[in-house]
């Protein structure tokens, strides 16, 4: 068995691609679990973002004691 | 060599759980009245809280309580599946793979604490970590399906968010957070054998040793009045103690009186399930007014001793 490949030679691509698109293969999600897919991720952005600001208010109001805890 | 995919091979199906999926899963009735007890024990603590961290304590609370909902149903999706009462949750219902609720409620138990330690302090966030542990692990996955004393030390869980609302505020706790601990974990019985008294044939099918399934209807009526004769004079507790003023006295005098005249009558109830039902709807007024009067009787408190300065 050898294991060159000629240069000129065209590789098949290692997998299929997660998500595809029209005339490709893999997982194609229906209407629903796109739409579904899209609130989680936008659910998911608004909670990291409020973290976020959280913190940021906070560290504003506890100014260098943010910093203090004690047990 | 070659790798072939074996056609028999599960697949798993790409999500269709919505946000409202996850939110129901986050039991948000439950998580109401968590968020309330909890402000109410940061509320009567000493002090004073920067509005700020009391919010953001009471967020981490109230998303803890999530997590430990969500946990929860991922646990028992297979009882739900056989109750009426809880066959359209988003597990049995089929919209909600259980991995996703396991996955999405120690993510939530992960933020909810390590959150509410950084912004707020250690003691309330290990008594957090403890309540979703004890709901969870001690409640769900142990006493639930093992002993009619479920809801009984399962309550504990229940009853501990004004003591982490107390410390919160304060960093430890005190008598009268503990007083609301005992409150609440002595009105869980009551309030959850008179809902299991009309739903008993459900969690026998689910086989779930409640009391009415396990020791009967006429046991658990005896229980039931038993438990709200010691709830009563605890209710009045804070006012005896000279942690609450008379107003809070009178209230929890009469509602715990109104609650032991339909324990009363619960017992003495032939046929039917009116008297039950009639128990479990004013057993959750009775719990709203007394912590209610509490946050009255502080805020009523702080202002008159605002305006005498």
């Amino acid at each position: 068995m050898t294991m060159s490949v000629a240069m000129n030679e065209e590789k098949p691509p290692p997998f299929p691609p997660p998500l595809a698109g029209e005339g490709r293969v893999g997982v194609r999600l229906t209407e629903r679990q796109q739409r579904a897919r899209r609130a989680r991720s936008i659910a998911i952005a608004v909670s990291l973002g409020v973290l976020v600001i959280l913190f940021y208010i906070v560290t504003l109001v506890k100014g260098p004691g943010v910093l203090v805890r004690p047990l | 060599m070659s790798v072939t995919l074996s056609p028999v091979e599960p697949r798993v199906e790409p999500s269709i759980a919505g946000v409202g999926d996850y939110i129901e899963l986050m039991k948000p009735r439950v998580m109401s009245l968590v968020v309330f007890t909890a402000l109410v024990g940061l509320v009567i603590a000493p002090g004073h809280l920067h509005p700020v961290i009391a919010l953001t304590a009471l967020i981490c609370i109230a998303v803890g309580a999530g997590a430990a909902g969500a946990l929860n149903m991922w646990y028992d999706a297979d009882i739900d599946a056989r109750m009426a009462r809880t066959a359209a949750r988003p597990i049995p219902a089929g919209r909600l793979q259980p991995g996703e609720a396991l996955a999405f409620g120690l993510t939530l138990t992960g933020f909810s604490v390590v959150t509410l330690g950084l912004l707020v302090n250690a003691a309330a966030a290990a008594l957090l970590a403890l309540t979703i542990a004890f709901y969870v692990v001690v409640y769900t996955v142990w006493l639930k399906r093992s002993t009619p004393q479920n809801i009984v030390i399962g309550g504990a869980a229940g009853a501990l968010p004004p003591v982490i609302g107390w410390a919160a505020a304060t960093g430890s706790v005190a008598v009268e957070p503990a007083l609301l601990f005992l409150i609440i974990f002595f009105w869980t019985p009551p309030h959850f054998w008179a809902l299991s008294l009309y739903r008993a044939e459900d969690y026998a099918r689910a086989g779930v040793p409640m009391l009415p399934v396990v020791a009967g209807i006429a046991e658990t009526r005896r229980q039931i009045l038993l438990y709200t004769l010691l709830l009563a004079p605890l209710g009045a507790a804070p006012w005896l103690l000279g942690y609450a003023g008379a107003l809070y006295g009178v209230v929890a005098l009469a509602a715990g009186a109104a609650m032991i005249v339909l324990a009363w009558r619960l017992r003495a109830e032939q046929r039917g399930h009116a008297a039950a039902r009639q128990m479990f709807g004013f057993s959750i007024l009775y719990l709203f007014l007394l912590f209610a009067m509490l946050l009255v009787d502080r805020t009523a408190a702080a202002l008159f001793g605002h305006f005498a300065a």
